[in-house]
């Protein structure tokens, strides 16, 4: 039986249990001895012009060796906008701020010190004096205050023409409903924080151990930053604590770090505190949505429209492509006969924002699925029963849609059906049914929210999404396994391992994966957009097919017979002349002779669309607004499963947070711009006590796109689940007048919302104390 | 510098430090010992906790000199001839963990937990391990590894009853 679709422990974890990771503050190597610590001094104030800067008291601060300013790296390029040219190329970056400051937590000098306790002490001694200027804040900020005045605007650029949308587009709809959507600002929160170390060698070259999502992509960012070449670095991936999104490439912070272990000439190390990570890391979505939805009274789906702006923070970094996927996931997983979107990207002054769990998609999905729900109010209809009816019908021919995505293959209705049944959906209708009647405080919402997604993109058009892999057969029976992907939490080493030990009959155990050193492995596209598995993976099951192909030419000449005529034996992982047991010879012999190895590089015609759909039930207390998720019940179709167990903690992981975005977590700026959640003590990360157990439903409908059949699994979780609590909690009381709540839906915007509709359907609706 | 005199693992430590020093930065940057991580600056996320005199605590809130004429144990003293010990076996048979970076602390804090009530139901693991924060996992194969390990030790598969961290179960932390 092939271990592929078992259910195989990991073979990571019994270092992470006991000794425990290895992640970048822990790395110990002789090459960083005597490293300086270095921390960053960071705005205060949101908006302001930088007067001056005094390190003086701070250089005689016990144990200071250095502090570094904006105007130390003058000579080091300006980082332009992501997307310059679409994005206003005036709003750029400088590595430490020079003139100005543009949100609390922008890094302003470095203090570099002997140990890291000293460090802490001598921030404060930095003195910089701030001309603040009035912030900038929302998702429709005015030109009073720029942020960039060579931009002269606070709006960094357009995804789509505005003047494009069809005035007619409703035209013949019975009904058209609207509601504008705030799909709140998140913190990514990756339990480790943001860390690098560095250290330049006598050859001129700097290494640098930087927790990431990709080493490559990182090193390329990292060579932009400092004006190097990329040949002149080299980047190690230590353990990474998670990412979600925010850890791809390389931040100012890093670029500084090395430069400043060049300047000194001695390794230098930084660890951001949680309150930094909290205002300084990207954060995610950010994004305001007007959806408009037309129809008709039986519950035809005829016309969509999304509005979006998009919050980039105060530089345009990857926050100011997300636009560009959720337009492309637009329609959802429906067939909308009349379906358009824009974006807008403004600038604020406020964390920049970066990729989050999802990327662009969840926002995609959560504004339809609110969309579909408040038409199904509107009409009186089910919400499953309206989603049944506009689903795409079954394909497994790609199936194009308006906005140009290619869907490879879909089964919507029966994620839909199969997901209602694991629920008892008709029950929980029937048991909401008599809470309602009861007039029960405690009254049940179910929510529902169907959703097809994009995972494995290539780098664009023309770009066909690829991964390489090398394997390796050892004398001694062990193989090597490199990757261009980049696991932080995923299981790659064990799963990679099953795919070469079901070609090579090489135990799992026996198996090691190496990535993220781009000396070792120059070339590779990292970990992030649900890619790995059919690209990486699907490069290792290639490049394994490819060592036995190689193998067996050279055990013919070893054996003298024909290529032809051998069988791999994967008991014995040997070749033996087919009717001849005897004439054998295994690839541990061969690999003893010349080194057995198969570089390769698999490439996928195009991205995969995972889907699935959510199911949510709440009770929300409409005395005080308290809601409570009972239950999550979810089906995920990502094609072909290589390991349960893994595939489910990617699940498991997406559904907690995206639940968490929906109920509970939101950072928050005051009117000032200042952050009112920059610690966990502020933050609501989500914790055990407020989510329940999962209920996993499993469907699989193959890809054509790679050998495995399989699609990304990292993200879906956090895209279905998301609208399907929020629709669960406004489902809870609808029945109160209640039409829409926006994210988090905490208890306090619960209770106000019962509120506002009791007040709209007048006092004889419901009691008018608090 | 202040002498402090403790049990790590097991052995006899006596070290001079800072008496501002954290017991954690004492664990991961004197000892090496470096399972117990640092992962916010508010007590709040347990990715350093330890224990204590048998008891769970976050040693990012415990200076070093407190932790004087007492007894720590890491996740590196948790197993024992290479054996893990059974809460770590069941994280590993559930799949507990993805990042590890949160692990180390959510072991102990589990360990301490189970030693305070063998036999929790889902709701008790839930609230136990509050003050714990995963971001990986959703929670959800943490709670079935904690309640498959309380199993696995009312089962007796652990030679039950003789792990270090229950003879102290009710020692009071003094510091």
């Amino acid at each position: 039986m092939s271990i592929l679709g078992t259910r195989v422990l990991r073979t990571e974890d019994p270092k992470f249990l006991t000794t425990g990771g290895v992640y970048t503050e822990d790395v110990v190597d002789e090459r960083l001895e005597g490293a300086y610590h270095v921390f960053f001094v960071r705005s205060p104030v949101a908006h302001a012009r930088i007067t001056s800067v005094d390190v003086s008291a701070a250089l005689e601060a016990p144990g200071v060796v250095a502090v570094i300013t904006g105007a130390d790296l003058a000579d080091l390029p300006a980082i332009p906008p992501t997307a310059a040219g679409l994005i206003n190329t005036a709003m750029e970056q400088r590595l430490l701020a020079t003139d100005k400051v543009r949100y609390v937590g922008e890094a302003v000098a470095a203090v570099v010190t002997e140990n890291p306790y000293q460090g802490e002490d001598a921030l404060e001694l930095v003195s910089v004096e701030y001309d603040p200027l009035p912030a900038v804040l929302g998702f429709d900020p005015d030109d009073s205050s720029l942020l960039f005045e060579a931009a002269g605007t606070n709006v960094g650029g357009y995804w789509g023409d505005p003047s494009a949308l069809k005035p007619d587009l409703f035209d013949g709809c019975e009904v058209v409903v609207s509601q504008t959507i705030v799909n709140q600002r998140v913190a990514p929160a990756p339990m480790e924080t943001r860390a690098a170390a560095a250290v330049w060698g006598e050859d001129g070259r700097l290494t640098a151990w930087i927790p990431n999502q990709g080493a490559q992509g990182t090193k390329a960012d990292m060579a932009k930053l400092l004006e190097v070449e990329a040949s002149q670095i080299r980047i190690i991936t230590p353990d990474v604590g998670g990412a979600f999104g925010a850890k791809f490439g390389a931040d100012p912070e890093h670029a500084v770090v090395a430069w400043i272990a060049r300047h000194l000439g001695r390794p230098a190390r930084w660890t951001e505190t949680r309150y930094e990570n909290l205002i300084a890391m990207t954060h995610g979505r950010a994004q305001q949505h007007t959806v408009t939805i037309g129809g008709s009274r039986d519950g035809n789906v005829q016309a969509y429209r999304l509005e979006i702006v998009q919050d980039a923070g105060a530089y345009p970094r990857i926050g100011a492509v997300l636009p560009m996927l959720t337009i492309l996931m637009t329609s959802g997983p429906y067939d909308i006969p009349k379906a358009e979107a824009i974006a807008k990207v403004v600038v604020t002054s406020t964390t920049p924002i970066g990729a989050y769990r999802g990327a662009g998609r969840p926002e995609a999905t959560a504004a339809i699925e609110r969309a579909i729900d408040l038409f199904a109010t509107e009409i009186g209809l089910d919400p499953a029963e309206v989603r049944r009816k506009n689903l795409l019908a079954p394909f497994t021919e790609p199936h194009r849609t308006a906005f140009g995505a290619l869907y490879d293959t879909g089964d919507y209705v029966a994620a839909l059906d199969k997901a209602l049944v694991a629920a008892d959906y008709a029950a929980l209708r029937r048991e909401q049914a008599k809470r309602r009647a009861s007039g029960s405080v405690s009254q049940l919402g179910i929510g529902v929210a169907s959703y097809v997604e994009i995972t494995g993109m290539g780098d664009g058009e023309g770009t066909p999404p690829q991964e390489n892999a090398t394997v390796e057969v050892h004398p001694d029976g062990t193989a090597t396994i490199l990757t261009g992907t980049s696991p932080h939490g995923q299981g790659h080493a064990t799963a990679w391992a099953m795919l070469a030990s079901d070609q090579l009959g090489i135990p799992v155990e026996k198996i090691t994966l190496k990535w993220g050193d781009t000396d070792l492995i120059p070339e590779g596209g990292g970990t992030g957009g649900s890619r790995s598995l059919q690209q990486g993976g699907a490069a290792v099951q290639q490049a394994a097919q490819e060592l036995i192909e190689l193998a067996r030419e050279r055990a013919a000449a070893e054996l003298e017979a024909s290529a032809a005529d051998l069988v791999f034996d994967k008991s014995r992982s040997a070749f033996n002349v087919a009717g001849d047991p005897e004439a054998t010879v295994p690839l541990t012999q061969l690999a003893e002779k010349e080194r057995l190895l198969i570089r390769t590089v698999f490439s996928q015609p195009g991205a995969t669309f995972p889907f699935g759909t959510h199911v949510a039930v709440t009770e929300v207390d409409t005395e005080t607004g308290k809601v409570t998720l009972k239950r999550v019940i979810t089906v995920d179709d990502a094609g072909v499963v290589l390991n349960p167990l893994l595939a489910e903690g990617q699940r498991h992981g997406g559904i907690g947070q995206g639940a968490a975005q929906a109920f509970l977590e939101e950072v928050v700026y005051d009117d000032d711009g200042n952050p009112l959640t920059a610690s966990f003590a502020d933050y609501p990360i989500v914790s055990a006590t407020e989510v329940p157990s999962f209920e996993l439903a499993d469907m699989a409908t193959p890809t054509s796109y790679n050998p495995l059949g399989a699609k990304g699994i990292g993200e879906a979780g956090s895209i279905g689940s998301t609208p399907a609590v929020q629709n669960a909690v406004v489902d809870a009381v609808a029945h109160l007048g209640v039409r829409h709540i926006d994210m988090p839906v905490s208890s306090r915007r619960v209770w106000e919302a019962i509120r506002a509709a009791q007040e709209e359907r007048g006092p004889r609706a419901g009691s008018e104390h608090s | 510098m202040t002498r402090i005199e403790l049990t790590v693992n097991g052995e006899k430590r006596s070290d001079d430090v800072e008496p501002r020093l954290l017991l954690v930065h004492y664990l991961r940057e004197v000892l090496g010992l470096r399972a117990a991580n640092v992962g916010c600056d508010t007590t709040s996320c347990g990715a350093c906790t330890v224990l204590l005199d048998g008891e769970s605590v976050k040693s990012c809130t415990v200076l070093a000199v407190q932790a004087s004429a007492h007894e720590v144990v890491t996740a590196e003293g948790l197993s024992t001839g290479g054996q893990l010990h059974p809460v770590q076996a069941a994280f590993r048979q559930q799949h507990g963990l993805q990042c590890g970076f949160c692990t180390p602390g959510m072991v102990m804090a589990a360990v301490g937990l189970l030693s305070e009530n063998p036999h929790p139901t889902e709701e008790q693991v839930r609230s136990g391990l509050e003050g714990n924060l995963c971001r990986c996992t959703g929670y959800h194969n943490i709670v079935r590894a904690v309640l498959a390990a309380a199993d696995a030790q009312a089962s007796g598969n652990d030679g039950s009853g003789e792990q270090p961290h229950r003879d102290q179960a009710s020692a009071e932390v003094t510091a």
